[in-house]
């Protein structure tokens, strides 16, 4: 079993929920990355979403935009990612990392290299912003023979007949994305979401987390009572951003924001 | 040219799923999805319906000025020495450029479906201004995208733009150019999705744009066809045009695809030279990759990362091309070069002074290369160049470049 269903079925055992919080890799500076990984773990994350920095984040808001040129201008390309994800390993074997990005570095990389290097990194799924399951059915085969789940984004203007086909492509988790707009949009409605929701769980036995959107312990919380998954992202991005001049606290502060939402949904 | 690639079956690509040969297809966000097919079920729907396309003629022969001349470039033709130039005058159309044929289209598909907002990308400003009027004209919100470098370079444009009542934002991420503009205007639209008809100003980006751009920019080629039959009793030999996303050129080309004598180039922003890595020519320095939505050729770094484009034109400082010329290069239908800023701006001059033509810089590097063609073939022989846009914008840009201070 993947690293990834393993850890849904142990939280559901468990009665407790994903919370599955997204940096970009190679923020503020590229030794920084694994440590804060490290910290979120133990503050509470169960899996990880690492963004892959790209020159045109299409669907990020300007917080996400601006830690991609923090991290480029670092020089951080996939193949750093990759080493990143390797170092990581090294210590903590069991928690489920996926990849999140844009296709353009995995096409210029190659579909089979990149399989292959991101699997034996301990890569354990892709999320591919601008690659929907229409253009993926290579991506797919070669993700999968190399046991790497590919993950594939719902959102509100996904209609029911669609929702089916990315249901039947997708595997690892499906990620409704919670509102028209991009990464770090206003605030979520936590009963729109509930009800499209009803609808995915018609076609799928797959978890769902849910992101863009959620703020703080107190949404966290209320996206928990409805989602498999709580996915957070921005406001994690924003802390990392306000100490770029204190990269010793970015660990601790930004772990800290997790601890919060944990407490928060498993109380 | 390849003699054994169906010309028949490439002349009607894309596929259903908008797929150029590899290139095309719809590579763009979740959100964004429901908003393309219906986009593609509208358009087709559309696009066959006689109304429509009275509607469309309408315009562009009532308020483009359509047909566009075909100019036999005498003067031109004596000083270079070689075959026949005939000019393509877009630059005769309203707004002074071919952009509005597509905006035209555009805006009344924008109607059709209900949307009461618009917005639009541009680099020189031709596109934005071309969908400022079109949506002050039909009485539409407008917000026009530009990298904040493009602001400053097209000035004139942009003033253009607020007096017909569009709200121009100055993109100021990544190199603040057209692809920022194009990265700014996709966000927009995945926020505004439910309200907001995205004019997409060349014939790249997601499908069905790739297509419903250049059927609408067709009416280039359809025409220049005809002429060209009617003043010369034959078909042209060779066809030249601008790429930058290279909606002028396929609006040409198309038209032509079947007809395997008629040669087609498209000329790619050589900027300090391909060789010196600051240019625009991602057919021919670049390899395939994915951005903006569609699979092309595209100028990006050996990790993947978008690169910065130099032309001496806004309107071809664009690190991709539309996905149907990275086709056509591949089955060798049509061939892609490259001219240089320094070209650009001699036939910038040249064309002005022997024939009072001002031609906007991104048309100069066709007729660059028009120039060096004509001198390579025979007397007897013709090239239509397409003059897609007229030079009023750049005049601030020539002066700087000549060290005048207007």
């Amino acid at each position: 079993m993947s690293r990834i269903s393993s850890s849904f079925e142990k939280l559901n055992a468990e009665g407790r929920k994903a919370l599955i919080p997204y940096v970009t890799a190679g923020d503020c500076s590229p030794e920084v990355t694994v440590p804060l990984l490290h910290a979120l773990v133990e503050a509470g994350a169960d899996i990880i979403e690492l963004g892959v920095p790209f020159s045109d984040p299409m669907a990020d808001g300007p917080v996400i935009q601006l830690a991609c040129e923090r991290a480029l201008a670092h020089g951080v390309r996939l193949s750093d990612v990759l080493d990143m994800v390797s170092e990581f390993r090294k210590t903590d074997a069991e928690t489920p990392l996926v990849l999140m990005g844009y296709l353009n570095p995995v096409e210029i990389m190659g579909y089979e290299n990149f399989a292959k290097n991101a699997s034996e990194a301990g890569v354990d799924g892709v999320l591919t912003v601008d690659l929907p399951p229409e253009e993926s059915d290579e991506f797919n085969q070669i993700m999968q023979a190399q046991g790497i789940d590919t993950i594939y984004l719902m959102a509100p203007t996904t209609e029911e007949e669609r929702v089916k086909y990315i249901c039947e492509n997708g595997s690892g988790y499906l990620y409704y994305v919670s509102v028209k707009g991009v990464t770090g949009s206003s605030a979520l409605d936590v009963q729109s979401v509930s009800d499209k929701l009803d609808i995915v769980r018609k076609y799928t036995d797959l978890p769902v987390g849910v992101g863009f959107g959620i703020k703080d312990a107190e949404s966290a919380s209320s996206v928990a009572e409805v989602a498999d998954g709580v996915i957070v992202g921005s406001v994690l991005v924003n802390k990392i951003a306000e100490l770029v001049k204190d990269k010793a606290q970015i660990a601790p502060q930004v772990s800290a924001i997790i601890k919060d939402m944990r407490t928060a949904m498993d109380s | 040219m390849p003699t054994n690639i169906d010309l028949k079956a490439l002349s009607q690509l894309p596929d259903s799923k908008g797929h150029f040969g590899p290139y095309g297809g719809r590579f763009v966000s979740e959100t964004l999805m429901a908003a393309l097919k219906q986009l593609e079920e509208t358009y087709e729907k559309l696009w066959r319906d006689p109304a429509f396309q009275e509607e469309f003629d309408r315009d562009l022969a009532h308020y483009v000025g359509r047909p566009s001349p075909l100019y036999f470039a005498k003067h031109l033709t004596d000083k270079v020495g070689g075959a026949k130039i005939y000019l393509k005058r877009e630059d005769l159309n309203h707004t002074g450029a071919h952009k509005v044929n597509n905006t035209i289209g555009q805006a009344l598909l924008a109607k059709y479906t209900g949307k009461p907002r618009v917005i639009a990308e541009t680099g020189a400003g031709q596109h934005g201004v071309a969908s400022a009027t079109v949506a002050a004209r039909m009485g539409l919100e407008c917000q026009v995208y530009m990298g904040a470098e493009d602001v400053q370079r097209q000035a004139l444009n942009v003033y253009r733009m607020k007096l017909l009542g569009a709200e121009v934002i100055a993109v100021e991420s990544g190199t603040r150019t057209l692809k920022d503009a194009m990265n700014e205007a996709m966000r927009d639209w995945v926020t505004n999705v439910d309200d907001t008809f995205y004019i997409i100003g060349t014939a790249a980006g997601p499908h069905p744009y790739p297509k419903l751009v250049r059927d609408f920019q067709c009416i280039i080629g359809r025409e220049a066809r005809q002429q060209c039959l009617d003043q010369t009793g034959r078909l042209p030999d060779a066809l030249v045009a601008c790429v930058g996303g290279g909606s002028n050129a396929i609006g040409l080309f198309h038209p032509f695809i079947e007809d395997e004598n008629v040669k087609m180039y498209g000329v790619e922003a050589g900027g300090y030279g391909v060789e010196t890595g600051h240019h625009a020519a991602p057919l021919s320095a670049g390899a395939p990759g994915v951005l903006h939505g569609n699979r092309t050729y595209l100028m990006s770094d050996e990790a993947g990362q978008i690169v910065g484009t130099h032309s001496v034109s806004a309107g071809l400082d664009y690190p991709g091309v539309g996905p149907e010329h990275s086709f056509l290069k591949d089955t060798g239908r049509a061939e892609y070069v490259d001219a240089t800023d320094e070209e650009a701006m001699d036939a910038f001059r040249i064309l002005t002074r022997v024939e009072g033509i001002m031609p906007a810089l991104e048309s100069s590097h066709a007729v660059a290369y028009a120039m060096k063609l004509a001198k390579e073939m025979d007397k007897d022989q013709t090239i239509v160049v397409n003059l897609s846009g007229r030079g009023d914008k750049d005049i601030h840009t020539v002066a700087q470049i000549d060290g005048i201070n207007i």
